[in-house]
Parts: structure tokens; C-alpha cells; sequence
């Protein structure tokens, strides 16, 4: 991790209507961290990721992605960052490997270097013999890692993460998170979203977002010795059972 | 007595080539919250549909509430509350369009058997008017148990009802479930969150379509033999990876702000080769074993024969 920050928010707010889906929220990632947002349903965290995404326009405040305004070039963001969610990730229809055909194409690589990343990406999981195999027909766990190296293919220089380990069972979230590992160490800064609490562990600093403001910044053994608890579950829980609303 | 039993079940797909569930036998009883746990095609899901009546067994019998799956489906369909994995309510109906739906369809209405539902109704009322696929996750979770509980069903079948759910909501869900067996429901229910395992009464630990053991969580852990450690050091990425590379290390894992590690070689030995490491702040202690443990053990067992073969 270094000094560089990647982002950089001041008091970013969106409001749809009467209501504040995010508040007034101020923090730095910096490069090669591993950020973790965390926050009840509801609280905002998917409101403050699109944002940061360039597909959401901010109500007010300030922020920069990998060094470019969220207001001004929302388009540049989106070239320089990667993208995943539980819900949403690879086409089901789709192949592996035209999976990583269709996310490299999409992101620029050129057709040599989408075929060394299909090798590389194939390798790397173990999926050789699945390569040709639909990827509806794969387990969530391996979908799910799949679904991280591809939205990193273009090598960005941020990832942004929302709940990419739901449902995914205690083995294998433990191999995802080694490939979460792996990309921080190579400089990807990692922002994720989780609602396993001893996952905000592996986080360098973590966020806890309540009714759409921050609550709480800082390392997990910070926090913990901040509220004096022995776990994040124990800090989350002091900090969101005051939360008024519950539904986005 | 017992309000599920399974004997010898089998189920296979893609004619008799995956084969999902193999020769499961287990019951449970009246009253009891039964703890499913594995990992992504273990089967869990399949014997949720075998049990809810929506499949049909290749191999073997099952009973929910003493009726036969097979050939008294209508009957078992009466007396169950399922909610399946993937959100399967109304997306286009309301809040309350929906419960009133579930309602309707059992022949019975919202107020008849409000008391159930009332703890969880009383939060998604000012949504009432809501469309169902507008709702947050935690909300739909709650629109799904009502649904599932709105005809006062005698065994409930949750199928991973918690997952993208908070640690508040889970909380409450819990809560709720305890009540619910005090009222003498039955709860089969699956998860991927192991400290919900831990307030089950009993766990299945399913893999392969196998059941590999069943016991209560306190029996489970007791069943994890050998010393298990918790390791902690200033930088935690490289003492995963120098743990992983020593010849000592059977298997290592991050677990919350520690690394666990069991060991073919000695508490001495093992300690040696981290100070020549060069950590000078390390933290290192025996610790008890959680059902975390117990499923990481059964999982890493199973990858080891895998690639031994």
C-alpha cells in the first residue's frame, strides 16, 4: 500500500426526492488497499459505489477516481476502474472463455493479449477442462472468482467489489479472498462491500455506513479497540441496531 | 416422533450423469432446527425440492409430517412453508398483494393467522404498497418468510433465507426461528454463514451429495481431533503465504484478524522456522475449533484426495 490516493471523496451526497440515499461522505483509498465498505441493507453502500462508478451524477460534494472527476468524466472512470457484483456479473449463455473474449474486447486488450489472458485466467483457476463450458454450469463459488479476474483483465487501477462473496460457502470465499490478496499485492486498489464480518478482517481499513453516512473509519483492530469489542460483528451491530431506516 | 425422514434418497441429473444426492438417510424431529451445511452443489438445494414435493426421488422414500412425498404431494404441500433460495415472490405485486396472494391460495386470510407474522409484518408495513422487486434484500427476506408462514405451516424449509442479509436482520431472523420452534414448527434450513450452524440443534454436513455427518454443533466440534492454532503477525498477507510454503503446515487460512494453522510437525519446529523468518511480533496460541473450522477441514480433506487421484 502507498501514500498515492486513488480515491477521494469530500462530502458526496445523493439524494433521490425528500430522501438522502447518501450523506455527506468524506474518505481517501489509497493505492493497493483493500477497503471494505460495510453497512446494513439499506445504508447507502450501493448508492455510494455507483457513484464512484461514474453511473451515478452525485446530488453535491466531491470526488475523484483513479484521478478523474465523478461529475466531469464519468467515462474516463469507467475505463480505469473494474466492476463486480453478486448479481451481476458474467453472461450465463456465454462460455468461459468467451466470457474473457467478450469482457478483454470490451475493455480494448488487443486479440494476442486476450489469448494469453485466457490461458493466464484459466490456468490460474484451475478451469482448463471447463474452458468451453457454459457458465451457468459452474458452481457460484468458481463463477464468483471467475467473474474477479475478469473484471480485472484490463489491469485497472481500482475494483470495485459489492458483495461478491454472498452465499458463497466458508472454503471457497477463503479462495477468493487469496485472489483478492494477490491483486492488492500487484497494486489494484480493492473496494468490496461484504456482509461476512470476518471478511472486513482482511480489509487494511474499513467503513461502516449508517443511514447513509459514515459512522466509523478505520483498521479493524482500530475499530475494535475504539468500541471495545472483541469482534467487527460486535462493532457493526453497536452502530447499525441504531439505524432508523431499513429499506432502500 | 419424527416430522422428516429420508431413507436411502437418491436424486441424478442429466440422465443418471450428475448425481446430486446419493443414498441420503437422516430424520428429523418435531420441533427441532436442522442445520443443513455444504458447499455449492453439495445438494443442498435438491433435497429442499425432493422434501417440498417439487421433485421426484430417483431411489428411496422420504416422509414430511407423515405423509409420503411422492404419493401424498397435496397433502405435504399443505403443511409446509418454503422459501427457496432465489427471491420466487411477485416481483409485479406489492408487499401486500403478494402476502394476500399466499394467503388466498392456502384458503386462508392475513388476520387469521396474523400473531405469526406479526413481528416481521410490523416493518415491511410502511412498505405495504411497494412492489415486491423494489424491495431492499433484507425486506425481500422478509416478504418471503411471511409468505412462507402465512398459513401457519407445520415444518418451514429455508433454503439459504439470510444470504446478502445484514448481521442485524440475521440476528432477528434468528430470533424469529427460535420462536417459531417454541411453537412446535419444524425448521430445516440451510446456510453459508457457519454462526448461524452454531444455533441449529443439529447440523448435516453435506458434500457430494453425501451426508458426511450429523451431530449438534457442540458434538461437531468435539469431533475436530488435532490442536488447532491462531497465528497473528504485523503483516498478515506475507505470513499466510510463508505459512502456506513451510513443509509443517498441513492447512492455513485466514480466520478474522488470525491466521488458523494445523501442523504435521512440531508446536517447535514450526515456531523456529517463523522466528528464522524473522517475526519478531508474533502472536501464537492454541485455540478451540468452531464449525468453521470443522467445515474448512472437511472441504481442504476432500480437495487433498481430489488431487491425489
Amino acid at each position: 500500500m502507498s501514500e498515492e490516493v486513488v480515491i477521494k471523496t469530500n462530502k458526496l451526497t445523493k439524494r433521490f426526492g425528500d430522501f438522502v440515499a447518501v450523506d455527506e461522505i468524506t474518505f481517501d483509498v489509497h493505492k493497493g488497499e483493500i477497503f471494505g465498505f460495510l453497512g446494513a441493507n439499506g445504508a447507502g453502500k450501493t448508492t455510494a459505489m455507483r457513484m464512484l462508478c461514474g453511473l451515478s451524477t452525485p446530488t453535491s460534494g466531491e470526488a475523484t477516481v483513479a484521478g478523474f472527476d465523478v461529475f466531469k468524466e464519468p467515462e474516463e472512470i469507467k475505463k480505469n476502474i473494474g466492476y463486480m457484483s453478486q448479481k451481476f456479473s458474467l453472461y450465463e449463455d456465454l462460455s468461459v472463455l468467451e466470457n474473457i473474449e467478450f469482457y478483454g474486447g470490451i475493455y480494448g486488450l488487443t486479440n494476442k493479449e486476450i489469448k494469453e489472458k485466457s490461458t493466464e485466467l484459466t490456468e490460474k483457476l484451475g478451469l482448463q477442462n471447463e474452458a468451453k463450458k457454459l457458465v451457468r454450469s459452474l458452481p457460484l463459488g468458481w463463477k464468483q472468482k471467475l467473474s474477479f479476474l475478469v473484471a480485472i483483465v484490463h489491469q485497472p487501477k481500482i475494483v470495485f467489489l459489492d458483495e461478491p462473496t454472498g452465499g458463497v460457502d466458508p472454503y471457497m470465499r477463503r479462495e477468493f479472498w487469496d485472489l483478492i490478496y494477490d491483486a492488492a499485492d500487484k497494486g489494484i486498489t480493492i473496494f468490496v462491500t461484504t456482509h461476512y464480518l470476518d471478511e472486513a478482517e482482511y480489509c487494511n481499513r474499513v467503513t461502516i455506513m449508517v443511514d447513509g453516512k459514515i459512522e466509523a473509519l478505520d483498521s479493524p483492530g482500530g475499530l475494535r479497540e475504539k468500541f471495545g469489542v472483541a469482534t467487527i460483528d460486535e462493532v457493526f451491530y453497536k452502530l447499525a441496531r441504531e439505524a432508523k431506516r431499513s429499506a432502500d | 416422533m419424527s416430522a422428516i425422514t429420508l431413507e436411502h434418497i437418491t436424486k441424478t441429473y442429466n440422465k443418471g450423469t450428475i448425481v446430486a444426492v446419493d443414498d441420503v438417510s437422516f430424520s428429523i424431529e418435531k420441533g427441532e432446527i436442522f442445520g443443513l451445511i455444504g458447499p455449492d452443489g453439495a445438494g443442498k438445494s435438491t433435497i429442499f425440492r425432493l422434501l417440498t414435493t417439487l421433485l421426484l426421488p430417483d431411489k428411496g422414500t422420504a416422509n414430511v409430517g407423515g405423509f409420503d412425498v411422492v404419493k401424498d404431494f397435496k397433502a405435504i404441500r399443505g403443511i409446509l412453508g418454503y422459501m427457496p433460495g432465489k427471491f420466487s415472490l411477485y416481483q409485479d405485486l406489492t408487499v401486500e398483494e403478494n402476502l394476500e396472494f399466499f394467503a388466498t391460495v392456502f384458503d386462508t386470510t392475513i388476520e387469521q393467522n396474523y400473531d405469526l407474522i406479526k413481528d416481521i409484518y410490523v416493518q415491511l408495513e410502511p412498505f405495504k404498497d411497494r412492489r415486491a422487486g423494489k424491495l431492499s434484500g433484507g425486506m425481500k427476506q422478509k416478504l418471503a418468510l411471511c409468505c412462507a408462514l402465512i398459513h401457519k405451516p407445520e415444518i418451514l424449509f429455508l433454503d439459504e433465507p439470510t444470504t446478502g442479509v445484514d448481521v442485524v436482520s440475521r440476528r432477528e431472523f434468528w430470533d424469529m426461528l427460535k420462536r417459531y420452534k417454541q411453537q412446535g414448527i419444524t425448521i430445516l434450513v440451510s446456510t453459508s454463514y457457519m454462526d448461524e450452524a452454531t444455533l441449529c440443534d443439529r447440523i448435516g454436513l453435506i458434500l457430494g451429495g453425501k451426508m458426511l455427518s450429523i451431530a449438534s454443533p457442540a458434538d461437531t466440534i468435539k469431533a475436530y481431533a488435532e490442536t488447532l492454532y491462531a497465528v497473528k503477525s504485523k503483516s498478515m498477507y506475507k505470513l499466510l503465504t510463508d505459512l502456506r510454503r513451510f513443509e509443517g503446515t498441513a492447512n492455513c487460512y485466514t480466520f478474522g484478524e488470525y491466521l488458523h494453522l494445523h501442523i504435521k510437525c512440531t508446536e517447535t519446529e514450526v515456531k523456529k522456522f517463523l522466528s528464522d523468518k524473522g517475526y519478531d511480533d508474533l502472536e501464537f496460541k492454541v485455540v478451540t475449533p468452531t464449525i468453521e473450522d470443522c467445515f474448512i477441514r472437511l472441504l481442504k480433506d476432500k480437495d487433498e484426495r481430489r488431487s491425489s487421484n
